[in-house]
C-alpha cells in the first residue's frame, strides 16, 4: 500500500514540472516572425542568433545592453544576429527605454506576451543562444556583468566557428 | 473482502484522488511570470517610497505600540527600553 502511495506521489510531483513547457537546449528555435507579428525580424537562416528577453523595469536588462552592443559590433559581420524582445506591457515605457539605450541590433516589442508565453523565460533577463542550424545551444538566466559577457563571447566564438 | 480491507481500499483511493486533484489544481493557480512583474517592480509598490515618511511612520508606530516593544522586540512594557 505504501509503495503504491509513494509511486502516486512521485508521479504527481514529476508531472507538475513537465506540464510547464518551455524551450530547452537541443530544441529548434521557433519562427520568430510568427511570435512577433509586428516586428521586422531579420533572416536568421545559417546565422548564430541571440534572442534576449528584457523589460524597462529590469535593472540587469539595462546593464546587459552595452554588452550586447559590444557583441553586435564585434561579431555581426561574422554572422551573429541579436534580437532583443521587450516584454513591457506599456508601449510608452518600451519606447522610452529603446530611445534611451540606442541599440544597433533589432529590438522587438512583445506587449501581448506571445513570444514570452512561448519561451516562458525563467527570469529577467533570459537569453537563448542558437547555432547556425537553428538549434538552441545555450540558455542564460540573468545577467552577471563581465562574467556573463565573457561566457557569451566564448559561446558565440564557438558557435560561429562551427 | 473484509470490512478492514474495504476501509483500507477506500482510504487509499480517497488519498490518491485527493493527491491527483490537488496536483491538477496547482496548475490553475495564478502565478505571476517573471516577464509579468512590471507592476510589481514599480517603485510605487515599495514599502518605503518616501524617505521622510518612513522614519516618521516608524516613530509614530513605536510611540503607539511602545508597550509591546514597538516595531522591534526590545522591551515589553516595563519602561526599561
Amino acid at each position: 500500500m505504501k509503495t503504491i502511495l509513494i509511486t502516486v506521489i512521485a508521479l504527481c510531483s514529476s508531472l507538475t514540472p513537465m506540464m510547464a513547457k518551455q524551450p530547452s537546449v537541443g530544441q529548434a528555435l521557433p519562427s520568430l516572425s510568427k511570435l512577433l507579428p509586428g516586428a521586422n525580424v531579420p533572416k536568421t537562416k545559417g546565422k548564430v542568433v541571440l534572442v534576449d528577453f528584457w523589460a524597462s523595469w529590469c535593472g540587469p536588462c539595462k546593464a546587459s545592453f552595452p554588452c550586447f552592443t559590444r557583441l553586435h559590433n564585434k561579431y555581426a559581420s561574422k554572422g551573429l544576429v541579436i534580437i532583443a524582445i521587450g516584454v513591457d506591457e506599456d508601449v510608452k515605457k518600451y519606447n522610452a527605454f529603446a530611445a534611451k539605450n540606442k541599440a544597433p541590433f533589432l529590438l522587438a516589442h512583445d506587449g501581448a506576451h506571445k513570444a514570452a508565453a512561448f519561451f516562458n523565460p525563467p527570469t529577467m533577463p533570459s537569453s537563448y543562444l542558437v547555432d547556425r542550424k537553428g538549434v538552441i545551444r545555450h540558455i542564460h538566466k540573468g545577467f552577471k556583468g563581465k562574467k556573463t559577457e565573457a561566457l557569451y563571447e566564448k559561446e558565440i566564438i564557438a558557435l560561429l566557428g562551427k | 473482502m473484509t470490512y478492514k480491507t474495504m476501509i483500507k481500499s477506500f482510504l487509499f483511493l480517497s488519498c490518491s484522488l485527493l493527491l491527483i486533484g490537488l496536483n491538477s489544481c496547482s496548475q490553475h493557480l495564478v502565478r505571476v511570470k517573471p516577464y509579468e512583474r512590471g507592476n510589481l517592480a514599480n517603485p510605487l509598490m515599495s514599502a518605503d517610497t518616501d524617505p521622510l515618511q518612513k522614519p516618521m511612520s516608524e516613530h509614530v508606530y513605536f510611540s503607539r505600540e511602545g508597550s509591546f516593544g514597538g516595531g522591534g522586540v526590545g522591551g515589553g512594557g516595563c519602561g526599561c527600553n
